[in-house]
């Protein structure tokens, strides 16, 4: 299915947050096309409209105007449980300050996706979320709690919830906001590998650093696009990571 | 999500916070216990005293001196108004719907005898006294209109007196001073119980009438009649021919008022019940108020947990969870507290109640209608409760409450 639509196809799409006497325009006519494979990078300093953008693509927030069509479903029409299927089923979520739920073990983290799910009865949970475990290499880790695991395996934990309901594309938020540069690196070469696979990935990040992993950067400023253009040869984080390069990039650890 | 994932977050959350779980099904608990025992104590006074009033005797009419009221004013029961033994005499002779009649002259004296003293209540009454309370007798025998004829000083002894002063040996056919004039004792009383009211019944000793009024109260009225009648069904009837001798025999003239009152058991009874039914119902919703406030209790404690969980809501809601889910989850969570409450609420319901039962002499039962009752009251106060701050909390806005920190 996914292979006959883009995974996101937005026309015009604008937001207009309505404060009583004034309103603020957060997005201004926003056409946007991701294929199924692509590895994007959304930048932009706050107060661009780059968030915003993001509440719209993972169907938390409705548009003003335009169309938006996820995995060829036409998201405008759908109501607020229809939203809470879709978000469900189509979107992973990886967020800055990863959120898990405290006192709640990895693995019931990465199955509560599939406990929401309306088609439940037809899968294995378990296996779905061994396999999901598996996949950012923390298998060992399911019956650890997240106070237990390092900021970077926290972060996985919930690249897995993201990825454990085969959803069409993975949303991250600044994914890396809140990890070392090490770590940043580790958590891009993760979604490399994810999206080798297959998997669609969109991320925002005000890091160029970062962006540099993604193979398509978008940027964003007051409420428009000013720039969207492939990268010919992003760079590959697992290099990055055997040549000890987070060091010679001159970054260093951030606190 | 399913059910069984539902109860398990429930339980997680509740558990996470003991202190103020417990704290907060305090509430449920102590209304819940309350009302078990509440009901527990009115239905035993209740059942108590429908036990003693068929204990006093059937198709029992009692007849008492002074008028209830007078022409709107109502009258001591000594407002110079005396039944005589000429009014049983009369009754005697004259109604037939009466099976025995017996007038009861009280008094009360120091006893001695036996293995010491002992206070207790003297009872005149005619030969036909058992008879009309349907109380046998243990050991013995009772005394005879022979003996009332001739006020012999023979007496009948109940067990508390019994237990009190011939506690190692057989007391018929023993002496017994009573005040001041030697009786001998014929017979012994089989054990009755508390009265209605709570008195001792056994506590008390029976002679003939005769001997009582003329050896030691020294007055000529009695302080009551009593009545057997010959049926039930005619009660009515020889209450009402009951009242038409003794206002003959007292000359009262037509359009006045009766300077008796005639009442049966029933009536005694109806009147016994309903105070004890008032006393029920009062103390049943003193005890379900704290039920109520309970679930205020609740309400406000599920209030603070929505706020406080309002992050791990937008991250459910992100991933998928509907209004509904979230609904669904906080009133569970609701619910399991208030019945996890209602549950040790019945239990502590039974302990107070048995502990009652110990330590007080009051009767008790614990009705199970009531019981259940009370535990599914917990359910509703619960969902009832519950209900606000769940709503709440599926109404959040993912983005606004996945910013919540």
């Amino acid at each position: 299915m996914s292979g006959q639509h883009s995974v996101i196809r937005t026309e015009k799409i604008s937001k207009v947050y309505d404060s009583g006497e004034v309103q603020v325009e957060a997005l201004k006519g926003i056409d946007l096309t991701i294929d199924p494979g692509e590895l994007v990078a959304i930048m932009g300093a706050s107060g661009s409209g780059k968030s915003t953008m993001l509440n719209i693509l993972g169907c938390l927030d409705y548009p003003s105007g335009g169309e938006y069509y996820l995995d060829g479903i036409h998201v405008n029409e759908l109501d607020r449980d229809q939203l809470a299927d879709i978000r469900n089923r189509k979107i992973g979520f990886v967020f800055q300050g990863f959120n898990l739920l405290a006192r709640t073990t990895a693995f019931e983290n990465v199955e509560l996706p599939l406990l929401y799910s309306r088609l439940q009865e037809s899968v294995d949970v378990a296996q779905l979320t061994r396999l999901a475990l598996e996949r950012v290499g923390l298998s060992e880790r399911a019956r650890h709690f997240p106070n237990q695991l390092s900021g970077g395996q926290q972060q996985r934990v919930a690249i897995a919830r993201a990825l454990v309901n085969r959803p069409a594309m993975v949303l991250a938020d600044e994914p890396t906001g809140n990890l070392d540069t090490r770590t940043s690196i580790e958590i891009m070469a993760t979604f490399q590998e994810l999206n080798r696979q297959g998997i669609t990935i969109i991320l925002v990040t005000h890091e160029h650093d970062i962006a540099d992993y993604c193979k398509r950067i978008i940027e964003f400023r007051d409420g428009r696009i000013i720039r969207d253009q492939e990268v010919a040869r992003p760079r590959d984080a697992r290099q990055d990571l055997e040549a000890g390069h987070w060091q010679a990039s001159g970054l260093g650890d951030r606190p | 999500m399913k059910w069984k994932n539902l109860l398990k977050v429930a339980f997680k959350s509740i558990i996470k916070n003991k202190m103020r779980t417990l704290l907060t099904m305090l509430g449920i608990i102590i209304g819940v216990a309350a009302v078990i025992v509440m009901v527990a104590i009115g239905k035993g006074a209740e059942k108590r005293i429908q036990d003693q009033i068929a204990s006093m005797g059937t198709n029992l009419i009692t007849i008492f001196p002074g008028s209830m009221q007078s022409r709107g004013v109502r009258m001591g029961p000594d407002s110079g108004v005396r039944l005589t033994l000429d009014d049983v005499e009369l009754l005697k002779k004259n109604a037939t719907l009466i099976q025995a009649v017996s007038p009861m002259v009280r008094t009360g004296a120091q006893l001695i005898g036996g293995s010491g003293n002992w206070n207790s209540s003297v009872w005149g009454v005619s030969e036909q006294y058992l008879e009309i309370r349907d109380w046998p007798l243990s050991s013995g025998e009772f005394f005879s209109s022979a003996d009332i004829r001739t006020q012999n000083k023979v007496c009948i002894i109940g067990q508390t007196i019994v237990k009190n002063l011939f506690a190692n040996d057989d007391p018929v056919g023993q002496q017994l001073r009573v005040g001041k004039i030697p009786f001998r004792i014929i017979g012994v009383l089989k054990e009755k119980g508390q009265g209605a009211f709570g008195q001792d019944q056994d506590d008390l000793l029976i002679a003939p009438y005769s001997t009582v009024l003329y050896r030691m109260s020294g007055h000529v009225h009695v302080n009551q009649i009593l009545v057997r009648a010959v049926s039930l069904e005619q009660m009515t009837q020889a209450q009402a021919e009951i009242t038409s001798i003794l206002r003959g025999a007292h000359k009262i003239a037509e359009g006045e008022d009766d300077d008796f009152t005639v009442r049966n058991q029933t009536d005694i009874a109806a009147t016994a019940e309903e105070t004890t039914q008032v006393l029920t119902i009062l103390l049943t919703s003193i005890a379900s108020i704290s039920l109520l406030v309970g679930g205020i209790g609740i309400m406000n404690i599920m209030l603070v947990s929505v706020t406080e969980r309002t992050h791990e809501i937008g991250i459910r809601m992100a991933i998928g969870a509907r209004s509904r889910d979230i609904l669904v989850q906080f009133l569970i969570e609701a619910i399991v507290l208030s019945l996890s409450g209602g549950l040790i609420g019945v239990l502590l319901g039974f302990l107070a109640t048995w502990i009652v039962g110990l330590v007080t002499d009051w009767n008790t039962v614990i009705v199970p209608a009531n019981v259940l009752l009370s535990f599914g009251f917990a359910g509703a106060v619960g969902v009832f409760f519950g209900y606000y701050p769940a709503r709440k909390a599926a109404a959040l806005n993912p983005i606004e409450a996945l910013r919540y920190e």
